[in-house]
């Protein structure tokens, strides 16, 4: 009998949870009731316990999946989770009608990469013209998704902030270094914003506090703690999340916002959903393989806490939406 | 439980004899805390002491072991409830199940898929772990048949599933010594199965179907029978149940409050597909020991395998590959030079994009503690200065001498910088994303006509 000879710390964590702390409950989209032209608005978070621990807590609402609908032609996508989508490739109208009506989506993520000045370089006005289109024939929730850090992405959020004024869109995203202008657009046309920090539990709780400062209701504030793709990083964002939340319930104000993760941009860029059978046979079937990457991603992080999920194939939509009926012990 | 000093002194004999080497037992105590001695030094000490100081010293879940040799898999001996407090140690172990209906060439494709599968990521061969054989006809001859065709094909371990003591005696025979895990044990056929399970010094699966309450208390009974090496199977009758199943078994045992908890778990996927995928995904991520794919499609392994490596890596420690200059293709001084952070996955997703691009081309991958870009950058660990010294330490004015460098979109702001750190230097800003490197080389690099 002898003690062991290394280090071993029995570290572990026990919840307790009281049920005091709670995740904040964000509403998404306005009806006409509450000012704006939506059928239904969308709810996430308002859980008191770690994700689908229903034996310990209340989880008021189940994770939502929004559809990614890029607005030009995204001949950068790879040919397998486009495919369900050549009817309507370059025609976000059509393409959101349909996922809306057909698939049964019940939110959708604009998103304005046309904007960039590297693409399409197409202008706020343009955007505009798209959103208010969208606004007109498409009656979910929508999160709006610029062109990314930089001038242009102000000005286009903005713009749209204020022709989506009263419809409670989710702007993404403000980040530390440019978070007043996005925040300011949120707060003046009454929409959310999404603060996006690189996976790390500081800086997350940092860009809270600034966005706080600002007097942005903390429940119109979503998380995205960037997220990693199966195999590039996934377990970063996965343990960044726990940490996050486990804060959030432990009490910390700053860290009670829902979180966001745009799960199809990430996925659906990597080697593994590219390479060809020819090339890497052990890989197996490679439309299954893209599929099952980003429904693998899309699990890993519901475990860690996902309250919005940005998907692009319909499969994998269809899958996740099943495991997550499961999950809510509705399957 | 772990004990302080002062606890594990209250247990010593207090005679300060000072024959375990040093002048009390205090000191001897603080030792013990310390791990820096063993408690057999002292010669006086009490078999209860020798018992308390035993059961705080073992792991709250015991590690086992299934098969032998080389191919040997442990599970079990976790700490945590979260990886990133310290980190998951033994993998979740991957098995494909195969059934002793199926007709030989059917079975005989299956294993020969499950156990030729091997690919090479971030440095570690991913593979199937074990075969899970499944009776289902009833007759102890075919699982016979099948367990003896599975290891005449692979090397790898056994599960031998089944609840039938005569099957099972007949299959652990086919099995030779091999020490198969042995699903399972319930209450109608504990007797015999406990025997078995002792007789070949194999593991048992613990499944009597019921709460994890049950399952606990079962546990303990079969411990209380002899048998040490215990595998526990929650009978969840959803992904909501399972979770919570798992969940509660991993923090009973780690509070070591409830006998009968602290040993590995096994989930079995029941469907082939994207649904049992999903399903694998869960239990990877939370608590399962041993995941048994029913019926698998060979598709399912690699992201299966790749989310097990990333969930079971330090989170403390980030993959790193070497700082240095990495030459990809057949890359000549006039080949473009890129720089990047020396975080594993970072070097593999810029490095697998320039193979893709078909432009051989020079890596320079400098320290940076193993963060990727964005972080580095934030961190101050991938700045202007790092970059410039790594610049020069490997001089690259030699080797490349068109002193072109391309930083990574993300740090497109810090080129000024970089340019006045490395006088004669052209600082270009490429893509943020890696996947955009190939349109980058093509079309930027080759525009310039170097």
């Amino acid at each position: 009998m002898l003690l062991p000879a290394t280090d071993v710390i029995y570290y572990t964590t026990i919840m307790n949870n009281s049920g005091a702390s709670a995740i904040n409950t964000v509403r998404i989209g306005n009806t006409s009731s509450e000012g704006g032209t939506r059928a239904f608005s969308i709810e996430v978070g308002g859980g008191n316990c770690l994700p689908f621990h229903h034996f310990e807590g209340t989880i008021p609402h189940r994770p939502v999946i929004a559809w990614e609908i890029p607005d030009v032609r995204p001949d950068d996508w790879c040919d397998t989770v486009k495919g369900p989508y050549l009817d309507f490739l370059g025609d976000p109208l059509r393409w959101a009608r349909c996922v809306v009506d057909e698939k049964g989506a019940r939110l959708i993520c604009l998103d304005l990469r046309g904007a960039r000045p590297d693409r399409e370089n197409r202008s706020a006005a343009q955007s505009v013209e798209l959103l208010r289109s969208i606004l007109k024939s498409v009656p979910v929730p929508l999160i709006i998704r610029g062109p990314g850090p930089g001038e242009r992405q102000n000005g286009v959020l903005t713009a749209c902030a204020e022709a989506a004024q009263g419809e409670r869109c989710l702007l993404a995203s403000a980040v530390a270094e440019e978070y007043k202008t996005i925040v300011a657009a949120a707060a003046a046309y009454g929409h959310l914003v999404v603060a996006e920090t690189p996976i790390d539990v500081n800086l997350c709780k940092q860009l809270n506090i600034l966005i706080s400062d600002l007097h942005f209701p903390a429940d119109r504030v979503v998380i995205d703690p960037l997220t990693g793709g199966l195999g590039y990083g996934l377990e970063y964002t996965y343990s960044v999340m726990e940490r996050i939340r486990l804060q959030a319930l432990s009490g910390d104000g700053m860290m009670q916002m829902p979180f966001i993760n745009f799960v199809g941009p990430e996925v659906w860029k990597v080697k593994e959903v590219k390479v060809p059978e020819q090339k890497e046979p052990q890989w197996g079937s490679r439309a299954e393989r893209g599929v099952l990457w980003e429904i693998s991603t899309a699990v890993a992080l519901l475990h860690a806490g996902a309250d919005l999920l940005v998907m692009r194939h319909p499969e994998a939509i269809a899958v996740v939406e099943r495991t997550i009926d499961g999950l809510m012990k509705k399957g | 439980m772990k004990l302080t000093g002062l606890q594990i002194f209250k247990l010593l004999p207090n005679k300060n004899c000072k024959e375990c080497g040093f002048q009390t037992c205090l000191a001897f105590a603080m030792k013990l805390v310390a791990k820096q001695v063993r408690l057999d030094a002292c010669p006086y000490v009490s078999d209860e002491a020798k018992a308390v100081l035993g059961a705080a010293s073992a792991p709250p879940i015991r590690l086992v072991g299934i098969g032998t040799g080389e191919r040997e898999v442990k599970v079990g001996e976790e700490l945590v409830l979260f990886r990133h407090e310290k980190a998951f140690f033994h993998k979740t172990a991957i098995a494909v199940q195969v059934d002793d209906r199926l007709s030989g060439d059917a079975l005989g494709a299956r294993v020969r898929e499950a156990a030729d599968f091997s690919v090479e990521r971030a440095g570690e061969r991913l593979c199937i772990d074990l075969i899970a054989v499944k009776e289902l006809s009833g007759e102890p001859e075919r699982f016979v048949a099948a367990v003896a065709r599975v290891r005449e094909m692979c090397p790898l371990p056994l599960i031998l599933i089944s609840r039938n003591p005569a099957c099972m005696r007949a299959g652990l025979k086919a099995a030779g010594g091999t020490r198969p895990l042995l699903w399972g044990a319930d209450r109608d056929n504990a007797d015999e199965l406990a025997a078995l399970a002792k007789e070949a010094g194999a593991p048992l699966v613990a499944a009597p179907g019921g709460s994890i309450d049950d399952l606990a208390q079962f546990a303990a009974e079969l411990a209380g029978r002899g048998v040490d090496d215990i595998i526990l199977a929650p009978s969840p009758a959803g992904a909501a149940d399972r979770l919570a199943a798992f969940t509660l078994l991993r923090r009973r045992a780690l509070s070591r409050a409830a006998p009968g908890t602290g040993y590995p778990t096994i989930l079995s996927v029941p469907g082939g597909g994207y649904e049992g995928a999903a399903a694998a995904v869960g239990g990877i991520c939370k608590y399962a020991s041993i995941v048994v794919l029913e019926t698998p499609s060979p598709w399912h392994y690699l992201p299966l395998l790749t989310l097990r490596q990333g969930i079971y890596t330090d989170p403390q420690k980030p993959l790193q590959v070497n700082p240095g200059v990495y030459r990809i293709g057949e890359a000549k001084p006039e080949s473009p030079l890129l720089v990047t952070t020396n975080f594993s996955l970072t070097y593999y997703m810029v490095s697998s994009e320039i193979e893709a691009s078909e432009i051989p081309s020079w890596l320079l991958v400098v320290d940076a503690e193993g963060q990727s870009v964005l972080t580095a950058w934030a961190a101050g660990k991938f700045n202007p200065e790092v970059i410039a010294k790594a610049v020069v330490a490997q001089g690259l004015d030699t080797r490349v001498p068109h002193t072109r460098l391309i930083i990574p979109g993300y740090v497109a702001m810090m080129s000024g910088d970089l340019e006045d750190k490395l006088p004669g230097w052209n600082i270009m800003v490429g893509p943020q994303e890696s996947a955009d490197i190939p349109v980058y080389l093509k079309e930027v690099w080759t525009r310039l006509g170097t």
